[in-house]
C-alpha cells in the first residue's frame, strides 16, 4: 500500500515535470509550427543554471528565481538570433538546426562546467518527509514539485485561455496571416511565446536538478519523451499535453516499478530480471505506437486543424 | 553524357579519389586514412538508403540508424553463437532489417508529416532499448565482434585494402540499385506520392503499398550498412541506434543534397572529413559544427548538390 502511493505519488509528479517541458514544445509546435529540437537543452541549460546560481547565492529560491531569468532570456535571444529564420521552412529543417544546436549547447556546458555533472544539493527545509495520510510520508521536495507544476499549469491554462495575450497566441495559431494583417505585432507575439516556452523548460530541468545529477545530455532522453508526449496528446494541444504527460509519467514510473514483479510470475526469474528493465523502458514508446496506429493525429487533437 | 555540369564533374572526381584511396594510403604508408575512410563508405551507404525514403520518397524517418544497429546485431549475435559465415551473416542482417522495415513501415506509414518523423523515432528508440536489454549479448556495454564475416576464400574482410572496396563495392551497387528504381516505373510512382499523394490515388495508385516497398527497399539497404560497419569496428553496441545517429544521417542527406544520386555520399564525406577535421583542431568540435549546421540549413538550400546547380537529379 506504502508502496502503491508512493509510486502513484512519483509518477504524479514525473508526470506533472514532462508536462512543463511539453507545455512549451506544444505551445511553440502548435503556434510557430516549429520543431524545436533543442528545447531539451534549454532544459539542461535550466539546471546548469540553477546549480551555478544557488551555489553562488546560497539560497535556493533566489538561485532558481535567477535562472529561472536566465532560462528566459537565453530562450529568447535564441529566438531572436536563429530560430526566428527557420519560421515557415520545412520541418525537415527545423529538425537539422535544432539538432545543430543541441550539439552546440552541449559542447558549450562541456567548455564551461567541464565534463563532470554538477549536483544541486536541497535546502534542510526542503529535504524532510511530510506525512500525506496517516502513517504515509512522503518527500516534501517532490511534494513541492507537484504544487508548483500544477499552480504553473493553472496559470497557463488562464493565461492562454482568460487573458488578451492568451487570446492572441490562440488567434496566432489558428491563422498567423490574418492576426498580422489585424496590427498585431507577431514577431514579438512569437518570442514572447518562445521564451515562454524556454522558461517553462528552465523550470522543469532546475526542479528536476536536485532528483537527478546536472550532466551533459540529461535534456535529450526526457526531450524524447515530451516529443512522446505531445505526440500522443495532439500537437498544439495543452490539455493533450496534460493529460498526456500525467498519462505517460504514471506508466512509466509504475512500469519501472511493477513491471519485474508482473514479470516474474508469468516468466522464470532470469529472463524476466533480463526482460523488465528493457520492457519498462519500452512502455511509452509502445504505448505512442498504439495511440498512433490507433488515432494518427493524437488523443486529443487540438480542434483548430 | 551531353553535358559537363560542375556536380558531374565534382562526383566523378569523389568517385576517382574513393576508388584510388587505397593506393594513396599504401604510397604514404598512411593506414588511418583507410580506415576514416572505409567508415565514411559505410555511412555514406546508409546515408543513401535514408535518402531512397526521405528524397525520393517524402518519408523522413527519424529512427533510420536502427537498421545499422538490427544489422550489425545480426553479424555480431551470429559470430557470438560460432556462425561465422558471411554467406549465411549477410543474408540474415538483411532480411532481419526487411522484416523490422515491413512491420514498423506498415504501422508508421498510417501517419504523415511530424507524426511520421517521430513515430519511426519511437520505433528506433524501441529498438535501442530492447538492445540496451539483451543481456546475454553484452547489453548496454555492446558485444565485440572477434571474428569478421567470413567469406570462405571470396574476399577476406579482415585485410584492409580488401575490406575498403568490399565496402565500396556495396556502396556503389547500392547507388546503381537506387538509380534503377528511381527511373523505373515504381521509383516514379514513390516520386509522384511525394509530390501529391492525393493525385496519385486518385489516377488509382495504391499509395501506401508502393510507399511500403520503398521503405523496406530502403532499410534492407541500411541493414548491409550495418552489418557492415559491425566488421569495420569488430564491435556492435546500442549506441548504434541512438537517434543521434538518426540525426547524423540525416544531416549527411540533407548536407550533401537530399533527392540527388551521389548528394548522400557527397555528404557524407564531407560531414564525417569535417568532423575529423575540426576534432583534431579542438577538442570542442561541436561548438563550431552546430552552427555551421545552423547556417547550412538557413543559407544553403538544396545542400551541397543543390549549390553546385541541380544535374545529379537521377
Amino acid at each position: 500500500m506504502l508502496l502503491v502511493v508512493e509510486q502513484f505519488l512519483n509518477g504524479l509528479q514525473f508526470g506533472l515535470l514532462l508536462f512543463l517541458l511539453a507545455a512549451g514544445l506544444t505551445l511553440v509546435f502548435g503556434i510557430m509550427d516549429l520543431v524545436n529540437l533543442a528545447h531539451g537543452s534549454l532544459y539542461m541549460m535550466g539546471a546548469y543554471f540553477a546549480a551555478t546560481f544557488v551555489a553562488w547565492t546560497g539560497s535556493f529560491l533566489l538561485g532558481a528565481l535567477m535562472a529561472l531569468g536566465a532560462t528566459l532570456v537565453l530562450g529568447i535571444v535564441l529566438e531572436m538570433t536563429a530560430l526566428r529564420h527557420l519560421y515557415g521552412r520545412d520541418h525537415l529543417d527545423h529538425v537539422l538546426a535544432t539538432f545543430g544546436l543541441i550539439l552546440f549547447f552541449n559542447e558549450a556546458v562541456r567548455l564551461i562546467w567541464g565534463p563532470a555533472g554538477l549536483a544541486l544539493p536541497l535546502p534542510a527545509w526542503l529535504t524532510v518527509p511530510v506525512p500525506i495520510l496517516p502513517g504515509i510520508y512522503y518527500p516534501a521536495y517532490r511534494l513541492a514539485i507537484i504544487v508548483v507544476a500544477l499552480l504553473v499549469a493553472l496559470l497557463l491554462y488562464l493565461g492562454v485561455m482568460r487573458t488578451r495575450i492568451g487570446m492572441l497566441i490562440r488567434a496566432g495559431a489558428s491563422n498567423r496571416e490574418m492576426i498580422g494583417a489585424l496590427g498585431i505585432n507577431i514577431k514579438l507575439l512569437y518570442t514572447l511565446v518562445f521564451g515562454l516556452g524556454a522558461a517553462l523548460a528552465g523550470l522543469a530541468g532546475l526542479m528536476q536538478a536536485p532528483i537527478l545529477t546536472v550532466q551533459i545530455g540529461m535534456g535529450e532522453n526526457i526531450l524524447i519523451l515530451a516529443f512522446v508526449i505531445i505526440v500522443i496528446g495532439g500537437i498544439g494541444s495543452i490539455r493533450g499535453a496534460f493529460l498526456a504527460a500525467i498519462f505517460v509519467g504514471m506508466i512509466d514510473t509504475l512500469g519501472r516499478a511493477f513491471l519485474p514483479n508482473l514479470l516474474r510470475q508469468v516468466l522464470s526469474g532470469a529472463a524476466a530480471s533480463t526482460a523488465a528493465p528493457a520492457l519498462s523502458s519500452m512502455l511509452i514508446y509502445l504505448l505512442m505506437a498504439i495511440v498512433l496506429v490507433v488515432r494518427p493525429e493524437g488523443l486529443f487533437p487540438a480542434s483548430r486543424r | 553524357m551531353k553535358t559537363f555540369t560542375v556536380s558531374k564533374v565534382v562526383t566523378a572526381l569523389m568517385l576517382a579519389g574513393l576508388v584510388l584511396l587505397p593506393l594513396y594510403s599504401h604510397l604514404t604508408g598512411n593506414i588511418f586514412i583507410l580506415t576514416l575512410f572505409t567508415r565514411i563508405v559505410i555511412l555514406a551507404l546508409a546515408a543513401a538508403s535514408l535518402n531512397l525514403i526521405m528524397g525520393y520518397g517524402g518519408m523522413t524517418s527519424f529512427g533510420h540508424a536502427a537498421y545499422l544497429g538490427i544489422g550489425g546485431y545480426a553479424v555480431g549475435i551470429l559470430a557470438q553463437e560460432g556462425v561465422g559465415s558471411g554467406f549465411i551473416q549477410f543474408p540474415v542482417a538483411l532480411a532481419a532489417s526487411a522484416i523490422y522495415a515491413l512491420v514498423i513501415g506498415a504501422l508508421s506509414l498510417r501517419t504523415r508529416g511530424v507524426y511520421f518523423i517521430m513515430i519511426t523515432l519511437a520505433f528506433a528508440q524501441m529498438a535501442y532499448y530492447v538492445a540496451s536489454g539483451l543481456a546475454r549479448y553484452g547489453g548496454d556495454d555492446g558485444l565485440t565482434v572477434y571474428k569478421r564475416s567470413d567469406f570462405s576464400g571470396l574476399v577476406n574482410l579482415g585485410d584492409r585494402v580488401q575490406f575498403y572496396y568490399f565496402c565500396l563495392a556495396c556502396l556503389l551497387g547500392v547507388v546503381f540499385l537506387i538509380w534503377r528504381i528511381v527511373n523505373s516505373r515504381f521509383g516514379l510512382v514513390v516520386q509522384g506520392l511525394r509530390s501529391n499523394e492525393q493525385r496519385m490515388q486518385a489516377i488509382g495508385f495504391p499509395a501506401k503499398r508502393y510507399q511500403l516497398v520503398c521503405f523496406v527497399i530502403s532499410g534492407t539497404m541500411c541493414g548491409l550498412a550495418g552489418a557492415l560497419l559491425a566488421n569495420n569496428t569488430d564491435f556492435v553496441s546500442p549506441a548504434v541506434m541512438y537517434w543521434t545517429r538518426s540525426g547524423d544521417l540525416m544531416v549527411m542527406v540533407i548536407l550533401g543534397g537530399m533527392g540527388t544520386l551521389f548528394g548522400p555520399v557527397i555528404g557524407a564525406v564531407v560531414f564525417l572529413l569535417l568532423e575529423e577535421f575540426l576534432s583534431q583542431i579542438t577538442e570542442y568540435w561541436a561548438l563550431i559544427m552546430g552552427p555551421l549546421l545552423l547556417l547550412i540549413v538557413l543559407f544553403g538550400r538544396g545542400g551541397i548538390m543543390g549549390s553546385l546547380g541541380r544535374s545529379g537529379r537521377g
